[in-house]
């Protein structure tokens, strides 16, 4: 009889900086105070267009919105890692991600104002556009990762999803095809406790969500999402090692969004307001400004200013939304086909005909 | 020229444009080792070698989901599913994504892809390795939707297929995979999309088909006196409203016969596009024969399902004799 264990693993979970605004020197990644100032003005910026487009909502002035609240930390640090051709795969809150990457804000709003025109990625920029069914762009990352290795043009993928979109199958075959291809691929999952109302203690038994990348042969690790070093040293690390051909990678961030689902949920329904006051606690802005603080790199003056300079360029990415001209009705045919066919010729003829 | 069955024919439409497109790759469950169940990619593999020709984990939405992402950024997958009965579970991959990239992002990214799949009934196969989805894919705006009748047209097809820049499912009707030779050129050829074949002129009465059903439909006819006018679709999507328009004015009948079932099956759209284009022309209200509303049945009772000789004939006469 032969009895033994084939197999162990372990999950490695990170914290660079506690909630104290205490960074661990030995884990600190490389970052300059130019740099570290940079992701500051990031996540201050994502938070200001992030309360920004919740009002417009509230207003009237674009539709449903998505908040980013809470999570600045986790999208930052991770897209602050990629390097300029490398592509996003978004869900409908990487508001933060994107914004990163570069895509216009005013764009996004377009987008978030029922105008499909927002989505188009600028030349030069790899923004994938927003997915809304859950997970299912998983796979997407995966392809594209896989062509990038195919054309050796060392491109990496970043695809982003939630705690919810790991019990999707997407997940499942996504994951499965990168490991197998040995593909340039970094997933990043925020796991921010929910998916709507349904708790990650639900979503799955397992204890950590990192682990999954276990069974596809490939590492995966949990880090505190709030804390941007750590999420930054991680994402960093992965991409490097992604682009250097050593493969995939699963991340899991830790983190809570601190606002509801959507401007259409009321997350009071099924969590408590002392849960969300503890989280505040550990907001991922706060903690970075306290570590500033104490290493002399903020001062109020400082930032003053970039807030202020993060409320200028909000409005203008608002005056610059509200000027667009309108979308043309027969936009909505253009894009179905390379060409136009024949019953889309004739359907847009009525629609500016007004006849059949 | 050579004489060919589909297999063959769609085999060396495959090898011909892995040859001139090196970005184009092959993937799928066993297409490379194994040639493919059906043996339509035997070789290709020992010809291009493993990174473009791909044995994929069995993962439908995987095929499909990945296949979008390669397509994306620069290549040119040509993916098969095994037996379009596979096909559900990637459908959410073509729905949602492949068929509408290019809306989504404006333009800036598409999906220049192939999905090939064995279609139908008729080889005494297992459960839901008979389907026939046509009219379910061509409801789906941004794809299109191609079906070859025989091997001259699955090489000229493909190939077109392939060289689209849009995402493309492409049926193969297994019953006639082997049941038909013809002369297949080496030499390189197109047929466009989106252009039915008028494979017999006639004055009587039009009879629209495609896939399979039509060999069956044209032996069928042979047996009538009636002059028929035979239209092979070849393109479900897009659709080539105008033979068929032009077609059914000249002869005023029309019948179509198709192995999907009836209700919301492609025939539906047809009779549609008759009745607003050519409504004072028909002597005849159109007539269809097709499957039945019913799940495609086990072996022992297929060939009560798909039309035959006897239905179509009835059909025949239903819409002549009015
Ligand atoms: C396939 C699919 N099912 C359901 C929904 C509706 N829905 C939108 S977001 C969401 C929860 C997603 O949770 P998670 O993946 O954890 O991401 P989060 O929204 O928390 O960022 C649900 C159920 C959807 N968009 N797509």
């Amino acid at each position: 009889m032969v009895k033994k264990a084939l197999e162990t693993f372990k999950v490695e979970y990170l914290q660079v900086l506690d909630t104290s605004g205490n960074a661990d020197k030995r884990l600190m990644p490389e970052l300059s105070r130019n740099q570290i100032k940079e992701l500051y003005e990031l996540m201050v910026l994502v938070r200001t267009f992030d309360d920004k487009a919740f009002n417009l909502q509230r207003q009237g002035r674009i539709g449903t919105y998505i908040q980013v609240k809470g999570q600045e930390a986790s999208q930052v640090g991770s897209a602050y890692a990629l390097g300029p051709k490398d592509w996003i795969f978004p869900t409908y809150r990487e508001s933060g991600a994107l914004i990163v990457r570069k895509h216009p804000m005013h764009m996004l709003l377009q987008y978030w104002g029922g105008d499909e025109r927002g989505l188009k990625s600028p030349e030069g920029l790899n923004n994938f556009p927003i997915t809304i069914p859950v997970g299912t762009h998983i796979p997407h990352g995966t392809g594209v990762a896989w062509a990038s290795k195919m054309l050796k043009e060392k491109v990496v993928t970043m695809t982003y999803f939630g705690d919810g979109a790991t019990s999707k199958g997407d997940f499942h075959e996504g994951l499965n095809f990168a490991g197998i291809f040995q593909v340039p691929a970094v997933f990043i999952c925020q796991n921010n406790g929910f998916a709507i109302s349904l708790p990650r203690e639900k979503q799955t038994a397992s204890k950590t969500l990192a682990q999954k990348a276990v069974g596809y042969g490939f590492n995966g690790i949990q880090v505190d999402g709030n804390d941007i070093f750590a999420v930054y040293k991680v994402a960093k690390e992965a991409v490097d090692r992604a682009r250097k051909g050593e493969g995939p990678i699963l991340i899991e961030c830790i983190t809570y969004r601190l606002a509801d689902h959507s401007t259409s949920d009321d997350a009071s329904r099924y969590r408590t307001k002392k849960e969300v006051e503890e989280w505040q606690k550990k907001d991922p802005i706060g903690r970075l400004e306290k570590y500033m603080r104490k290493n002399k790199i903020l001062t109020d003056k400082y930032k003053e200013a970039v807030i202020q300079k993060s409320k200028e360029r909000v409005e203008k990415a608002v005056g610059d939304f509200e000027k667009m001209a309108p979308s043309e009705p027969l936009d909505i045919f253009k894009y179905t086909y390379a060409q136009l066919t024949k019953e889309l010729e004739e359907q847009m003829y009525e629609l500016t005909k007004g006849e059949l | 020229m050579a004489k060919l069955n589909m297999v063959q024919a769609v085999n060396l439409a495959l090898r011909q444009e892995m040859k001139k497109d090196k970005r184009m790759v092959i993937l799928g469950e066993d297409v490379g080792r194994n040639g493919g169940v059906f043996r339509v990619t035997e070789g290709i593999l020992e010809e291009f070698g493993e990174e473009r020709v791909i044995d994929t984990p069995l993962s439908e939405l995987g095929i499909i989901g990945t296949s979008i992402g390669l397509a994306v950024n620069g290549m040119h997958p040509v993916a098969e599913i095994q037996f379009s009965g596979f096909l559900y579970a990637p459908f959410d991959q073509i729905i949602s994504h492949a068929a509408r990239i290019r809306t989504r992002s404006r333009g800036r990214f598409t999906c220049p892809m192939v999905i090939r799949s064995p279609y139908g009934g008729g080889i005494r196969a297992l459960e839901l390795h008979c389907e026939s989805q046509e009219a379910i894919l061509a409801h789906t705006p941004g794809i299109k939707v191609v079906i070859p009748s025989g091997p001259y047209d699955a090489k000229g097809l493909l190939i077109s297929a392939i060289r689209d820049p849009d995402p493309v499912v492409f049926l193969e009707p297994m019953r006639v995979y082997r049941a038909i030779k013809e002369e297949v050129p080496e030499k390189e050829y197109t047929i466009p999309l989106g252009k039915a074949n008028i494979v017999k002129e006639g004055t009587d009465l039009t009879v629209i088909s495609w896939g399979a059903m039509l060999k069956y439909t044209r032996e069928a006819l042979e047996k009538t006196n009636y002059s028929a006018e035979i239209i092979d679709l070849r393109s479900i999507k897009p659709l080539d409203t105008e033979t068929i328009i032009n077609s059914v004015k000249k002869t005023g009948r029309c019948l179509i016969v198709h192995e999907a079932p009836r209700t919301c099956g492609f025939a539906a759209e047809i009779i549609a596009q008759i009745n607003e284009k050519a409504f004072l022309h028909m002597e005849a209200p159109v007539v269809r024969v097709t499957g039945f509303d019913v799940p495609f049945p086990l072996y022992k009772l297929e060939n009560y399902y798909i039309p035959d000789e006897k239905r179509i004939l009835k059909g025949v006469e239903k819409v002549m004799k009015f």
